[in-house]
């Protein structure tokens, strides 16, 4: 196995040669001045371009990192290598592939037979969406099988399945002969991007080219598919082009670093260099916006008041399935939020966490116990009472996209609970409306946009400034930057605690990022499968958690620095 | 699956009572006597109109009736016409010529439908697709009336490349024209459903999967693409044969085809109550039928519905 820090130790002085090349070994893939532009309306428009001039090479056996946030050209570029980016793109520049012992091939420019020979057998691809990645109505086995049967036509159905099943059994898959006659979706997303990932190295590929492998997983997922990656470079000579915007993932995995912005590549350098020493100010700025697990001392907001924010009293919450078998999502939790306190709700995709959000909102089935949200009890007291203290929580969800109606105008949806409860009209609802936009740092000139002509941090901003338009007691915070970009989410954060701190709302927090939960919180509470786990000070449960699991989740979660991760691996190991 | 199939078979027999009993209603709402028109313009003497009323059971409550004829199905027995034919019998001489009719049809709007809307959807936006598009824009604005007509005139009796009328020519010269008329909307519907499934499909993220693996394009399309595509439009088609084997009464109008739709026609004109109910029955019947197999054709091909 390479390891990261012999990667370091190799002389830098050759680095400079020639733009993106790698001392030492020939490249089984050398790129250089790739670009790639995409004709809008069949050319009627200016071409936009998204990759301009972009060249590395990738070494045999290594792990090479792209890493950029979105629009960086980081995906485009893989895609553009094996010309699967459909017909309004234009793909310039060259691409050569050719590994030890292998026929050299330029890729840009091959023609549409020998592309799909190259495809697959010589360079295989892992896409982030692994559910879907695979064709729901065949099983695991058939689209294992299919490859093989293309691209090794030599193979004997008998030995085609016991390929299959070593495959799998490769990526660490649990019972891999019977895995091959389920479905996708008998799979967990874990499991089908094992499968993926075993598809992909089906035929030896040279290169295998990972876009975004672990971002749609948990934690804890994340780690088991990153851990199979690892171990897999110990058995196949095969090269990893790892696309991510994950620093943590950078990290754990990458041997070299390729930085990219705008469709550029801003710094290609070994991955401790890159941490200890980033040269250029960009990828300065992208390690400084990582979040990290710090746990340092903070004041807390929170003041002691007979009556909290919002309080789960042995809350449970079951849904039906459609066999009408109940569902339990919540198991008896106990809670509460005081007044200016931000409480989060840490956990996994299914751990109830959103369950919880949605029952102090009132959307969501409670089974029994109580929610007691600003004073009111809904279900209990009246429904004019409930209806008016709802008046008095704001929300805010994960995708601002999608929670802000399109044909609105930002201004509209940030006037319209002023309108409907405040019941502000004229100068006086601009007035506000303006100020609500200042307070997240928004020109309150933007009131007449559209949401399709702002970015995703600032239409989470827009969100922000809609949820405490009327000065609410208590705010809903579901994953609110799950879906930024890490240099968006710090702003975003940023902005959010200057208005909890300036407003002194109480908070209830969900996230699955214990770093963003570290910056923000007071108080943590661990949700497992409806359970919670622990809750207590942040510095304490984080600091110093008491439970297995909590342990299992801090650990699990990859931090931005290889010689850290490097001494985790090696602590888990032994 | 067994389960499956059993609570389908449930449904179904909820669905044919519903059914059998509006029709049982509506029939019974009919303007006019069926006894007073027996007679033509003579008016009957009472006590043959008495007479004929208790043969049939006119004179009881309607849900008696219904609840009687329930108890003749079960023995096999659809009802007896006023002329005292065996609705049955009656009908057992016309269902060849519907069944084959709508057949063609189906399988015409089968063939071209799904031929048509998948090069529609794999050259979405080419000349090809509005091609397509603007033609089934135009065959569904054409009433079926108008299209049979003038199918009838030109390539029956002007070109003479068609039989104009009749089924004597047998299958598949005599049924060819009057199948393609009442294919033509079905068809426009199938090929637009299939583009749009096509086009939706090829935007997937495991169609991209199967590129990068590189399968030939011929496998991405006829293995994957066709499969997961056919799965909307075949719960369409099984609505649309119902639709065709009750629906031809128009077609087999124009080109005198004595099939099922005709009889249904002209059991309605006459006030034939028993046979309007047994040949509805026989309908509704064939109709949940052809809907359970594609139900359970559907779950074959998804096993997403099949492990639900």
């Amino acid at each position: 196995m390479t390891d990261p820090a012999s990667a370091a130790a190799t002389p830098d002085a050759t680095l400079d040669n020639a733009p993106g090349s790698a001392p030492g070994r020939a490249p089984v893939l050398e790129v250089r001045d790739l670009t790639v532009s995409f004709r809008v309306d069949d050319g009627r428009a200016p071409d936009v371009a998204a990759v301009r001039g972009v060249s590395f090479d990738v070494l045999p056996g290594e792990v090479l990192a792209i890493v950029g946030e979105s629009g960086s050209g980081k995906s485009v570029s893989s895609l553009a290598l094996l010309g699967l980016l459909g017909r309004h793109a234009v793909v310039g520049g060259s691409a050569r592939l050719g590994g030890p012992g292998q026929e050299p091939v330029e890729l840009i420019g091959l023609d549409r037979r020998a592309l799909q020979d190259v495809r697959g057998r010589r360079v295989a691809m892992v896409f982030q969406d692994s559910s879907g990645a695979l064709d729901p109505v065949f099983t695991v086995g058939f689209q294992l099988d299919e490859m093989l049967r293309r691209h090794a036509p030599d193979l004997s159905r008998a030995q085609r399945r016991d390929r299959a099943v070593e495959l799998l059994s490769m990526v660490e898959l649990p019972d891999p002969a019977q895995r091959l006659r389920f479905y996708p979706h008998q799979l967990s997303g874990g499991q089908a991007q094992r499968v993926m990932i075993a598809m992909a190295l089906a035929c030896d590929p040279e290169v295998l080219l990972a876009d975004e492998p672990t971002t749609a997983l948990d934690v804890t997922v994340q780690r088991e598919v990153l851990d199979v990656l690892r171990r897999l470079r110990e058995r196949v000579s095969t090269s990893i082009v790892l696309i991510t915007h994950d620093m943590g993932v950078v990290a754990d995995l990458a041997d070299r670093v390729v930085v990219m912005r705008a469709g550029e590549v801003v710094e290609t350098a070994p991955v401790r260099q890159l941490f200890d020493a980033p040269r250029a100010a960009y990828t300065r700025e992208l390690l400084a916006a990582v979040p990290r697990v710090g746990t340092h001392e903070r004041p807390s907001g929170a003041t002691e008041s007979a009556r909290p924010a919002l309080a789960f009293d042995e809350l449970v919450v079951e849904y039906r399935d459609r066999r009408g078998r109940a569902v339990r999502a919540v198991d008896g939790v106990t809670l509460s939020v005081r007044p200016g306190e931000i409480v989060a709700l840490v956990g996994e995709s299914g751990s109830g966490k959103s369950s919880m959000g949605r029952c102090a909102l009132g959307l969501a089935p409670v089974t029994s116990g109580t929610v007691e949200v600003v004073g009111t009890r809904p279900g209990h007291d009246s429904p004019r009472t409930v209806r008016a203290a709802r008046s008095r929580v704001g929300v805010v969800f994960q995708n601002p996209a999608a929670s802000l109606n399109p044909r609105y105008s930002i201004g509209e949806s940030v006037a319209e609970p002023l309108l409907v409860h405040a019941g502000l009209r004229g100068a006086e609802l601009e007035r506000r409306t303006a100020e609500l936009l200042e307070s997240v740092e928004l020109p309150a000139a933007w009131v007449s946009r559209y949401p399709h002509e702002l970015s995703g941090g600032q239409l989470q901003r827009v969100s922000i400034a809609r949820a405490i338009s009327l000065g609410p007691d208590l705010l809903i915070a579901d994953e609110p930057t799950s879906a930024l970009d890490v240099s968006v989410q710090a702003t975003v954060l940023d902005v959010f605690r200057e208005v909890q701190r300036s407003l002194g709302f109480a908070c209830l927090f969900i996230s699955h990022d214990l770093a963003v939960v570290d910056e923000l919180a007071d108080r943590v509470a661990v949700l497992h499968q409806g359970r919670l786990v622990e809750a207590g000070e942040r510095t304490r449960v984080l600091g110093s958690p008491e439970q297995d699991y909590t342990r299992r989740l801090l650990a699990a979660a990859p931090v931005p620095d290889p010689a850290e991760q490097a001494t985790r691996r090696a602590t888990a190991r032994s | 699956m067994t389960r499956r199939v059993a609570r389908r078979l449930a449904d179904l027999v909820v669905v044919f009572l519903g059914v059998t009993l509006i029709i049982h209603l509506m029939v019974f709402a009919l303007p006019g006597d069926p006894i007073a028109a027996l007679g033509g313009d003579r008016p009957l003497a009472p006590n043959v109109v008495a007479e004929l009323r208790e043969r049939y059971h006119l004179d009881e409550p309607v849900l008696q009736q219904y609840l009687r004829y329930l108890g003749g199905l079960l023995q096999g027995d659809l009802g007896t016409t006023f002329q005292g034919q065996s609705v049955a019998d009656r009908m057992a001489l016309r269902w060849p010529v519907t069944i084959t009719l709508a057949l063609t049809a189906w399988g015409i709007e089968v063939l071209l439908g799904v031929l048509l809307g998948l090069v529609a959807g794999l050259r979405a936006g080419a000349v090809s697709d509005r091609l397509i598009l603007a033609g089934t824009v135009v065959a569904t604005s054409i009433p079926v009336f108008v299209l049979a007509v003038s199918a009838q005139l030109w390539l029956g009796a002007r070109l003479s490349w068609f039989p104009v009328a009749g089924t004597g020519e047998g299958w598949p010269t005599a049924y060819l024209l009057p199948a393609a008329v009442i294919a033509v909307f079905g068809l426009a519907s199938v090929a637009r459903l299939m583009r749009g499934s096509v086009v939706d499909t090829l935007r997937t993220d495991y169609v991209r999967t199967l590129r990068a693996k590189g399968l030939r394009e011929r496998q991405v399309v006829g293995v994957h693409v066709m499969r997961s595509s056919a799965i909307p439009v075949l719960t369409f088609l099984a609505i649309d044969l119902g639709y065709l084997l009750g629906g031809t009464v128009v077609v087999e109008g124009v080109f005198n085809l004595p099939g099922v739709g005709q009889l249904l026609f002209q059991a309605i004109r006459a006030h034939e109550g028993p046979t309007i109910v047994g040949v509805s029955t026989a309908l509704i019947v064939v109709f949940l039928l052809t809907n359970l197999l594609v139900d359970l054709l559907a779950s074959v091909l998804d096993p997403r519905i099949r492990h639900e």
